[in-house]
């Protein structure tokens, strides 16, 4: 008798491939962006800083890719407009 | 003698600063994007209701307002504070006056993108204005101009620049910076900075 696979697992079984990408210098890596579709290297993108967070803007249409707010003990993530990231991963 | 900052140079005092707030005498630029450039001609505000119904001034109608002048000190969650900011704006109480809504919450929405949430309580009662100038100038594009929102009691995002308009809402939607970890309502005297503060 098989045991049913369940549909999907716990979160933290994402641990791993979370850290892999999150560990790497993501200005290397390659968005796409959700407004016009161009390929951003995340580090040509228009950074803004002198704001309560950190705004990176798509160099071609101005759209935000991400955006970043770092408080004393936590840090926020939107990557809402960023398609796919494309990291490259070292020799494996 | 009082317990006075070391940037101290006027008559107010660190006992005026809300918690975590130092004193600057300058006017410091934030901006999340570029600025945008918006002629007065071009410009127009809009407010509008739960319904749909929309209220619109142009320029000319904004200006022939009765406008007030406000002084009043401005906290930013950056951590820095300008005491006795003198400003000139038509009052929200005004706009708002004609406006037929049971709505609670508002979203100021400006040129560029940027929104910003609050109670819609929160713009009545003389607490609020869209404000079209600064210490007696027509208000610079780098500080909000032609006009921005001034919502003084609330830390300094929520005074959106480049202000266009504002929906009432029927419920609460965070705007650009709320939806991004900062507090949704951002009372500094109670030094709501981030979620959960
Ligand atoms: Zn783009």
């Amino acid at each position: 008798m098989n045991t049913p696979t369940p549909a999907h697992v716990d979160g933290n079984a994402a641990a791993g491939v979370l850290r892999e990408v999150f560990a790497v210098d993501l200005t290397a890596a390659v968005g796409q962006c959700d407004n016009c579709g161009c390929a951003v290297v995340l580090a040509e993108a228009r950074l803004y800083t002198r704001a309560p967070g950190m705004v990176g803007r798509c160099p071609g249409c101005q759209a935000i890719l991400f955006r970043v707010v770092r408080g004393p003990d936590r840090t926020w993530l939107d990557l809402r407009g960023l398609r796919c990231i494309e990291v490259s991963l070292p020799d494996s | 003698m009082g317990i006075v900052s070391p940037g101290f140079s006027g008559r107010r005092r660190t006992a005026d600063l809300p918690p975590g707030q130092y004193l600057t005498d300058d006017f410091p630029v934030l901006s999340a994007g570029p600025t945008p450039r918006v002629r007065p001609e071009e410009w127009s505000f809009t407010i509008t209701t739960e319904t749909g119904r929309e209220h619109r001034w142009t320029w000319r109608e904004f200006r022939a307002l009765p406008t007030e002048r406000p002084t009043v000190d401005l906290h930013c969650v950056t951590r820095w504070s300008k005491l006795g900011t003198h400003w000139e704006g038509v009052s929200l109480d005004t706009l708002l006056a004609g406006v037929e809504t049971t709505a609670d919450h508002a979203l100021a929405h400006s040129y560029g993108g940027y929104t910003t949430n609050m109670p819609l309580a929160d713009l009545r009662d003389g607490k609020a204005w869209i404000a079209f100038r600064f210490d007696g100038e027509a208000l610079a594009p780098e500080h909000g101009g032609p006009a921005r929102l001034l919502v003084p009691h609330l830390y300094l995002w929520k005074s959106a620049k480049w202000v266009r308009g504002i929906t009432l809402l029927t419920h609460d939607r965070p705007g650009f910076w709320e939806s991004a970890g900062y507090h949704d309502y951002g009372d500094p005297w109670r030094e709501q900075r981030y979620w959960g503060d």
